[in-house]
């Protein structure tokens, strides 16, 4: 939905400067987006100064190092610390990625932290991603067969294996979605490129037997063709995939099914 | 109002439209017209450039210049219909504002192209 008007209580305030923690010497600044839905205030950038002689190499260690050592308050989503999870996607510097794979010397001056764009905060860098999670649902991200399950298993070759490399390695962080400019106004129609690219990795799948209505499914003005290829998606994919590349594999199979 | 839907029926919504694709081929077709066309005309635009309204309406009404043209135009309008279409989805979401918009649309390139049709056929020898 476009919405050109901010809604109440968006406009983010400038903050809380919190002092360098003592005896610091090698510090960075961050600047947090901090929302706290409690208070019914406006969100506000606050700047911390993270000593780098006892801090990680990673955005994640920085948080921590915030988290540990200088404001407790601060909420944040994280889990593995490898890039395998995907919970602590957020917007470093301008860019969806996930902190724990972002190494803070990739960053010029004070490195700037806010929740994925354009989805409701629940606090500070949390984001509320249910509308996400449900289109992926929507989409049926399983093995569908009619033909009864063999004694061992659902057999495959290796060369239609390799066609979903590129493809399962998502980790569903949702960068590449809230990333994207036509999901940002559609996200209530459009699925978005996660969810389409989780899609393909099941019309892709040689095992598969619900190609036909998984294909029915999408083929949808709003639900796939809003898709204009704006490759913001590819852009800021941390695993380094390519959803807008799915995304062009799924019209090419609609495509050819016309005849 | 209260919106008590679980986020899977939001998101399922009306379901698939079931098309799209003709559309997306459409669009393409058109596009691909238009990398030949568009030329063609525009160069054959610059050559006359200059030229007095007795020559242009010659080209223009001369067998290769009405074909040329109305192909160029048709294409153009059609697909600048197919994009303006687009556009208007993507920005436009309250239901009426929308479909008087869609309407608009087409009503405006039709009638564009109704007008060129008559202004080169009017011309044609």
């Amino acid at each position: 939905m476009v919405q050109l008007t901010l809604p109440k209580n968006s406009q983010v305030k400038k903050g809380k400067a919190w002092p360098k923690p003592e005896g610091a010497e090698n510090t960075r600044t961050f600047k947090v987006y901090r929302y706290d839905p409690d208070t019914g205030e406006n969100p506000r950038w606050d700047t911390y100064q993270v000593d780098m002689d006892r801090c990680g190499p990673m955005v994640l260690d920085a948080l921590f190092f915030i988290k540990n050592e200088i404001d407790s308050t601060l909420a944040f989503r994280r889990s593995c610390r490898e890039g395998i999870c995907g919970s602590c996607s957020m917007n470093i510097g301008g860019r969806n990625t996930i902190a724990c794979t972002a190494a803070i010397d990739d960053y010029k001056g004070s490195v700037t932290i806010s929740p994925l764009p354009h989805q409701p905060v629940i606090k500070d860098l949390i984001p509320d991603l249910t509308n996400f999670y449900a289109q992926l649902t929507s989409i049926k991200p399983y093995l569908q067969t009619t033909t009864p399950t063999p004694q061992g298993e659902w057999r495959q070759s290796i060369e239609d294996r390799e066609k979903l490399d590129g493809l399962y390695e998502c980790i569903l962080c949702a960068s590449c979605s809230t990333a994207c400019p036509s999901y940002w106004w559609n996200s209530d129609k459009y699925l978005g490129p996660a969810a389409l690219l989780q899609a393909y990795r099941w019309i892709a799948d040689s095992r598969d037997e619900a190609t036909g209505e998984r294909l029915d499914d999408l083929e949808d003005p709003f639900k796939l063709y809003r898709c204009h290829t704006i490759m913001n998606c590819t852009n800021v994919c941390p695993k380094g995939l390519n959803p807008a590349k799915a995304i062009g594999h799924i019209k090419e199979l609609l495509v050819e099914r016309q005849g | 109002m209260s919106d008590f839907r679980t986020p899977l029926a939001r998101v399922r919504g009306l379901g698939s439209a079931k098309s799209g694709t003709g559309h997306f081929i459409a669009q393409r077709v058109s596009a691909i017209a238009l990398v030949v066309l568009m030329p063609l005309f525009l160069i054959k635009l610059a050559k006359n450039a200059g030229a007095g309204y007795a020559e242009a309406a010659a080209w223009v009404g001369s067998p290769l210049g009405a074909i040329l043209t109305l192909l160029a135009m048709t294409a153009a309008l059609y697909h600048m219909r197919l994009g303006l279409q687009v556009v208007i989805e993507d920005y436009i979401y309250r239901p009426a504002t929308k479909a008087a918009l869609l309407i608009l649309n087409t009503f405006v390139a039709a009638g564009l192209w109704i007008a060129v049709l008559y202004s080169v056929l009017a011309l044609a020898r």
